[in-house]
């Protein structure tokens, strides 16, 4: 670990930091440089082919000035793979046009994220603000190191010295030295140098947080060299599909393969415990096969006999009876008592149908397993590079230190790629352990709707109960919904006291001041694969709850917006976006033929207002959102556009939710098969959209999905300010629509 | 069957069967992965490339149905692989996960050699052709629009 080799002339340091005790250790190293792109800001690399830069590190400096941050996040479009590396870079004070961002090792002790239980997981809008701490503080003690280093050389206090990109200045003697300079004769302190949290940078202080730059894998994403794992290419590499079965745990009971294996190309047909596989020499042939296959199931699973449309009304009699008792949630005061004491009541039941992630990419993985059986390489991307290794290796029975992992970017996520069992990476795992040779595995688009994972059916009953000074004193959720975290997670299921999180999130309304609270779950054990997605718990639970608030204050005869100001009494930045948003629509004139509907929500710390405007085609009962007006304040933006960027697309996916996009399932399968049925947003559904961010100097809360969840409640509550109609089941689908208006 | 064509203007053969589609044979023998496959039926446009300037669907095209026919993807859509498109989707930061924007930029190349001064109307109705899932709508007519302005 202290020898020194030198390629190309360059010294590499490398600074290892553990995830909990920011242990500090030095490597010192060599390595060819990488140079930057060339496009005057920070580079993207993968680990030089030597395998140096796989050890755990977050940063190391070349001779050179070359900086290389280690990513520990995926990039599915969010932004992260920039954020979290910016962010070490600030407080390191780098040259951020030599920096070169290099994935993380899948390594939780190291770089897990301690806002998602220390897992390498890249979802829930959380890795900004996860890393936050851990990003500044490394960032602060590489820049120390420098300093003590200048010092020494220079013999001046440390106190008199300060720093510009790169760069250690003493400013009475007016001598400079670069990082790279220091590099070349740096000594590194045992233990890490300590930081206190005021050290770290003020806002005000900030280079590159706040600012726009440039997301470092933008200029692959217009000229078609972006790699994503369908893209891999290998040598000998054969083509893998699957047909699994109608549900989840479905077994084949029968299998005639005759006309697949006719099919010109086809290598193996592989039964699998799960369905069947076919390896081909093309992609065509594997399609064709599959397509050709004659299976019939077993029909001991679960979910056989499930009906979405004969669903409803059971999940609707349990989220109503009352003497059922359900799972607890959020609970504040006496919920139950305080209802039967309030002056007055009320109830209402919303509904939302199952909804698809239809990322863009159809899930799809390439795995190369050794002859052997004992090593393996695979290519995917991943909402966690960690789990994904450990299921890998868990299928083929190796240590995980036996496992490779080569992440790409995501054509998508949307919390589809993070399941404990990484089903479609360990498709092609199996399927290479078969023929000895790499395997692309490839869903079609109907296999990724088929076998999808999806936001739960629910049923919500709400009920509110008003004090005689027309404040809300009681509130009671009851979600009854498929559950979701048990079938996601169950590691973490069972390791968090089997709450449902991802099905319960977002019915907890700790800004809101009303002193007796319940939200419970009458978790419905189906059998039907469930899985997060964008928004997780706050899309259906903050429909109902801002769609409900909305129904109070119209029957009570309150204003909605002054209704969530009193509720958020304590919460000013809350009070903020809402005069905001109050503002940017002009929501106080009257839109002849026109409805508005305005919701609040607070995303983990987020606070987003907004108001959608409509109107109805009264005759076929479609919604036409004409304008949608949206504030937020995410706390500190690192990078603002971005933050922008994010909220429309949050928003674009939350109206597809709303007026679009629904699952059906019949005795236990989908009936959806592409994205037209499914009924994906295009560009002319789209309004005008009208953005306000209010950065505030609090810690970032994040910001990639906190729109998603508002815009459901506020178009309902502006169908009901158009129409007088209520629509309570999600989608708003037009038959919906009408029949709430007759 | 054997098939001659050009793409991004260098003749090919690939042996391919007859029903084939294009998308394949462009990705997986030809190597050009910058078209991607997103639902195979014509939905979603993340497979766009132009024959003889049209725009069309890469993922419905039987491969022998480009027989002795040009074909562009994302790979030879600029001499450079930067034109006023491409500039103008960096200039609005447009991609978000990337995956369509290939398609996305195929469609609206066509667009604008068919119409270079579209309206916003028209720049809608069609690139409505192609889907978004990160939902980059709202930038995408910004880029076509800055496109046109500054050439």
């Amino acid at each position: 670990m202290t020898t020194t080799t030198l390629h190309s002339g360059v010294t590499r340091r490398q600074f290892m930091v553990g995830a909990a005790g920011l242990s500090f250790t030095i490597l010192v190293d060599g390595c060819a440089a990488l140079r930057p792109a060339d496009r005057g800001g920070a580079g993207l690399a993968a680990a030089p082919a030597d395998g140096s830069l796989k050890v755990n590190a977050w940063a190391s400096l070349s001779t050179d000035g070359t900086i290389y941050i280690a990513n520990p996040a995926v990039e599915m479009g969010q932004g992260s793979q920039t954020a979290i590396p910016l962010i070490i870079a600030e407080e390191m004070d780098a040259d951020w046009s030599r920096v070169v961002i290099v994935p993380a090792a899948p390594d939780d002790k190291i770089y897990g994220n301690p806002g998602f239980r220390g897992l390498m997981y890249t979802a829930g809008s959380a890795t900004v603000t996860g890393y936050w701490d851990v990003a500044r503080t490394f960032g602060a003690q590489v820049r120390r190191v420098m300093m003590e280093n200048a010092a020494r050389k220079w013999d001046v206090p440390l106190a008199e010295l300060s720093t510009e990109p790169s760069t250690v200045v003493h400013a009475k003697t007016g001598r400079r030295t670069s990082y790279g300079e220091i590099a070349a004769f740096a000594q590194i302190p045992a233990t890490a140098p300590t930081i206190k949290p005021e050290e770290l940078k003020k806002p005000g202080q900030y280079r590159l947080i706040g600012k726009d730059v440039m997301r470092v894998e933008l200029p692959t994403k217009v000229n078609g060299t972006a790699q994503y794992s369908i893209d891999v290419q290998l040598p000998g590499m054969l083509y893998g599909a699957v047909l699994r079965g109608p549900v989840e745990g479905a077994a084949p009971a029968s299998i005639d393969d005759a006309q697949a294996r006719a099919v010109a190309g086809v290598v193996r047909i592989v039964r699998m415990p799960f369905g069947v596989g076919v390896i081909a020499e093309t992609p065509w042939a594997a399609f064709e096969a599959k397509n050709a296959l004659k299976v019939t199931w077993d029909r001991r699973a679960r979910a056989f006999g499930h009906d979405s449309d004969k669903a409803i009304p059971v999940y609707s009699a349990a989220a109503r009876d009352l003497g059922r008792a359900g799972k607890p949630w959020d609970t504040a005061g006496d919920a139950r008592s305080a209802i039967q004491k309030a002056v007055k009541t009320y109830e209402s039941e919303y509904v939302c149908d199952y909804s698809y992630h239809a990322q863009m990419e159809p899930l799809n993985s390439v795995a190369s397993v050794s002859p052997a059986g004992d090593a393996c390489e695979i290519w995917c991307g991943t909402q966690s590079q960690t789990m994904a290794v450990a299921a890998v290796a868990k299928a083929l029975g190796i240590p995980v230190e036996k496992v490779k992992l080569n992440l790409t970017l995501l054509g998508g996520g949307f919390g589809r790629r993070g399941h404990r069992d990484e089903e479609f990476v360990v498709d092609s795992v199996l399927l290479s352990k078969e023929v000895k040779r790499p395997v692309k595995v490839l869903w079609t688009r109907e296999d990724d709707v088929h076998n999808g994972r999806f936001r739960p059916l629910s049923v919500h009953f709400l009920r509110a109960g008003l004090d005689s000074s027309n404040r809300i004193v009681a509130w009671q959720h009851r979600v009854a919904c498929d559950e979701i975290t048990a079938f996601q997670d169950p590691v973490r299921y069972k390791g968090g006291g089997e709450k449902d999180f991802l099905a319960m999130a977002g019915s907890e309304l700790r800004t809101y001041a009303i002193p007796n609270r319940l939200s419970e779950q009458l978790p419905q054990v189906t059998g039907i694969r469930t899985s997060s997605l964008r928004g997780i718990g706050f899309g259906p639970n903050k429909f109902a709850t801002e769609a409900f608030l909305d129904e109070v204050a119209a029957k009570h005869g309150l204003d909605p917006v002054e209704l969530r100001v009193q509720l958020l009494k304590n919460t000013p930045r809350g009070q903020a976006v809402i005069r905001a948003v109050v503002e940017m629509s002009d929501y106080r004139r009257a839109r002849p033929g026109r409805g508005l509907g305005f919701s609040f929500i607070d995303y983990a710390g987020t606070m987003v207002a907004a108001v959608a405007e409509v109107s109805i085609d009264k005759t076929r009962g479609k919604v036409n959102v004409h304008d949608f007006w949206l504030a937020l304040d995410p706390g500190i933006a690192v990078q603002p556009d971005n933050v922008v960027a994010q909220t429309e697309s949050s928003i674009v996916y939350g109206l597809g939710l709303a007026l679009t996009e629904r699952i059906t399932i019949k005795d236990g399968a989908v009936q959806q098969s592409n994205i037209l049925d499914y009924g994906v947003p295009r560009m002319h559904d789209i309004p005008e959209l009208h953005i306000r961010l209010m950065s505030t100097p609090n810690r970032p809360t994040g910001a990639g999905q906190m729109a998603t969840p508002i815009v459901a409640p506020a178009i309902s509550s502006a169908v009901f300010a158009a129409s007088g109609a209520r629509v309570r089941h999600m989608p708003f689908l037009p038959g919906r629509v009408l029949a709430a208006m007759a | 069957m054997a098939i001659n064509f050009s793409v991004n203007g260098k003749p090919v053969s690939v042996n391919a069967p007859e029903r084939t589609r294009l998308l394949w044979v462009l990705r997986e023998e030809l190597k050009l992965t910058g078209t991607k496959f997103g639902c195979g039926a014509g939905q979603c446009g993340a497979c766009m490339v132009h024959i003889d300037g049209e725009r069309m669907f890469s993922c419905l095209i039987p491969a022998s149905a480009v027989q002795g026919k040009a074909v562009t993807t994302i790979e030879g859509l600029s001499p450079n692989r930067m034109n006023a498109l491409q500039r103008a989707w960096l200039a609005e930061s447009v991609p978000q996960c990337g995956y369509c924007q290939s398609g996305q930029l195929m469609s609206a190349a066509a667009l604008l050699a068919a119409n270079p001064r579209p309206t916003r109307d028209e720049i809608k109705d069609h690139m409505s052709a192609n889907v978004c899932r990160c939902g980059t709508y709202p930038r995408i007519v910004r880029a076509i629009e800055r496109a046109v302005r500054e050439g």
